[in-house]
């Protein structure tokens, strides 16, 4: 797949969602990876085009963001976090047997152009530490076996799941999904004892915040005016 | 004090996530009754709840509101910040993934407090279920007639866009997220102006955390004196706590505003198995950490700052004895210098050294002059640029090694993997033997 004359009308649909067009900029570096599998500069160009922008200031935006990739990356894009907290977990040990193992080191891509892997930073799923990502799906609580069984299916072709997602696409179908477009996944996964943890002990403890009162103050006001 | 499961409540039905779930329990009642009155009493309710930002800072919300010019004939917007990536902080991505209409209904009430008839949540890139989630959860919304022209026949507009980063941790910062939304490098802005005046193309704008936002609905619901009920005079209200680490059950735990860390270790089942609690962090990697002896302190914003840290995004990371400090920091700062944004100078060279320094610490080969060049450093980063993560990146070291100098002392001889065996401190210690 490549850019063609539906990115362009793709591009123009994410460009009249906002109040200024160039705020479609991110959602449209998206689009061209989901096209081109990287930011091409046929894909700054398309950008510039749709926007009005040149492309130097699509290219200085394009550069500023990590998930923007100028080379290309894995069918399947792992990341594992080495953070501070999960890389005490975990995370340093789970990197070490997946660089081994698949023969590349960080922003590196295997031969056979399934895998590629990143050293990513925080994931904003401390209380799933170690995790790892497969193109930023979330792959909680990982141990190195599960880590190494994850990777190979993938290499494989054949399907994972996210702890808390779907069935982990490629690349750049996700990037399409980034960019705004319904990939219609949103019911899948989601949930799971971290999550609930609390919950769970309160009802097993019998806690409960006390209940409000009958109405509203807003509409208490209202009949009372 | 107990737990109070109320933004966390109905995260167990299997359809929390979607309209008719959200509905069940109320959701989107709070519509009508809002936009059936004065804007500027919504405004005043959420003052009078004490509500304070939830995404680390504290800044009272109502009072954020306020500063909205009215009448000034400009757009007003209201910016979701959705941006959750400072290290500890995760508790905004769960909120979204199981309960985005909690948000959605936020925005409705909080835009039309603030008179915005656009609305934006910004959520980092990497979490693409969650953007998902919030995404239908709009799309379900809109087709309610929730969102969109004359909501509930209101004659009360309101478009919400979701949109997604691209990596970043500095959008994080509310001006630099503005930037970033308006298709920039994601720097931050000098200020004043603040954004209330001159924010979103150059517009006034309200920028709440998800946590914010999704509070706006039980707060219009309940009024101030229920809300007032939790937490303490300067930090009413509830918590979704986020807590990690060496614990025997990681996880989200709503509790009030003041509850302390025991509490919290306790219902987490405390530090895991055989081992002890060696340092804490109450909210997030930027601010100062708290040792043992302060697990009695109430958490709230007044309370850690009387020990000289922050509540910060009220996400505590627990690390037992296994851990070694010097690696923690090592890690940290070399986190800081990968988001430096690179806009000032002390914060772009200064993390640029630190991490190279506190790399020696961690090899074993730091000269024992780096123990107070690292804290020059640090001063010379600190206040002296234009947001905070030049801050941040020059906190954790000075309480680091006040509590622990023997281990950076340890760090001009010793590697930080001698001192402290690694897989000691995984999770999965046991599998790895």
């Amino acid at each position: 797949m490549s850019l063609t004359d539906q990115t362009i009308v793709d591009a123009r649909e994410c460009a009249a969602r906002y109040p200024d067009s160039r705020s479609a900029l991110l959602p449209l570096l998206h689009l061209v990876q989901s096209a081109e599998g990287t930011v091409t500069s046929d894909g700054i160009a398309l950008c510039a085009d749709v926007l009005g922008l040149t492309t130097a200031e699509v290219a200085g935006v394009a550069t500023f963001y990590t998930m923007y990739k100028r080379h290309k990356v894995g069918r399947y894009h792992v990341g594992v976090c080495t953070n501070t907290l999960c890389a005490v977990l975990g995370g340093d040990a789970i990197w070490d047997a997946l660089s081994e193992r698949l023969g590349v080191g960080h922003d590196e891509v295997t031969a056979d152009g399934t895998i590629s892997l990143e050293r990513i930073e925080c994931q904003a799923a401390c209380t799933h530490a170690p995790v790892m990502t497969a193109n930023w799906e979330f792959l909680d609580d990982m141990d190195v076996p599960r880590a190494l069984e994850v990777v190979e299916k993938l290499r494989a072709g054949e399907p994972v799941m996210s702890t808390r997602g779907p069935r982990i696409g490629t690349f750049q179908e996700i990037e399409r999904s980034l960019a705004g477009f319904d990939d219609g996944l949103a019911n899948e996964g989601g949930k799971d004892v971290r999550m609930l943890a609390g919950l769970d002990y309160a009802k097993q403890h019998g806690m409960s915040a006390p209940a409000g009162p009958a109405h509203s103050p807003l509409s208490v006001a209202k009949t009372e005016g | 004090m107990p737990l109070t499961p109320i933004l966390t409540a109905h995260w167990d039905d299997e359809d929390s996530h979607t309209l008719t779930g959200y509905r069940r329990h109320g959701g989107y009642d709070m519509v009508a009754v809002t936009l059936n009155s004065n804007p500027d009493d919504v405004i005043n309710l959420v003052k009078e709840s004490g509500l304070r930002g939830r995404g680390g800072a504290g800044f009272p919300t109502g009072m954020k509101w306020s500063f909205v010019p009215q009448n000034d004939g400009k757009p007003h917007y209201l910016v979701v910040n959705a941006d959750e990536s400072e290290p500890g902080a995760c508790k905004d991505i769960p909120l979204m993934m199981a309960n985005p209409h909690a948000l959605i209904e936020g925005c409705i009430l909080a835009s039309y407090a603030i008179r915005a008839n656009h609305a934006f949540i910004y959520i980092r890139g990497e979490v693409p279920h969650v953007i998902r989630r919030v995404a239908a959860a709009a799309r379900e919304a809109y087709s309610a007639g929730l969102l969109g022209k004359n909501i509930q026949g209101s004659g009360f507009d309101l478009d919400l866009v979701v949109h997604a980063g691209a990596g970043a941790y500095i959008c994080g910062e509310e001006t630099a997220l503005l930037d970033s939304l308006e298709g920039r490098r994601g720097q931050p802005r000098l200020k004043p102006p603040f954004p209330a005046v001159a924010g979103l193309y150059a517009s006034p704008t309200v920028i709440n955390n998800v946590e914010t936002i999704a509070n706006i609905p039980t707060i219009v619901r309940n009024g101030a004196d229920w809300f007032k009920q939790f937490g303490t005079e300067k930090s009413p209200g509830f918590k979704l706590f986020a807590v990690s680490g060496h614990v025997e059950r990681p996880g989200i735990y709503e509790a009030p505003l003041g509850t302390t860390m025991r509490e919290l270790l306790d219902y987490a089942g405390g530090v895991r198995k055989g081992h002890e609690l060696k340092f804490w962090i109450p909210g997030g990697s930027s601010v100062p950490m708290l040792m043992p002896e302060h697990l009695d302190t109430p958490l709230t914003y007044e309370d850690m700052g009387a020990l000289g840290t922050m509540l910060g995004t009220g996400t505590p990371m627990v690390f037992d004895e296994t851990t070694s400090v010097v690696r923690a920091i090592s890690r940290w700062i070399h986190f800081y210098k990968h988001e430096s944004c690179g806009k000032c100078t002390p914060c772009r060279e200064g993390t640029f050294w630190l991490d190279q320094i506190l790399e020696r610490f961690e090899n074993g080969t730091a000269a024992e002059t780096d123990i107070e060049k690292v804290d020059e450093i640090c001063k010379q980063i600190a206040g002296r640029s234009f947001c905070a993560l030049g801050d941040a990146a020059s906190t954790p070291y000075a309480p680091a090694l006040r509590y622990f100098r023997e281990e950076f002392l340890a760090g001009t001889h010793t590697p930080a993997n001698q001192l402290f065996d690694p897989v000691a401190s995984t999770v999965f210690t046991g599998a790895m033997a």
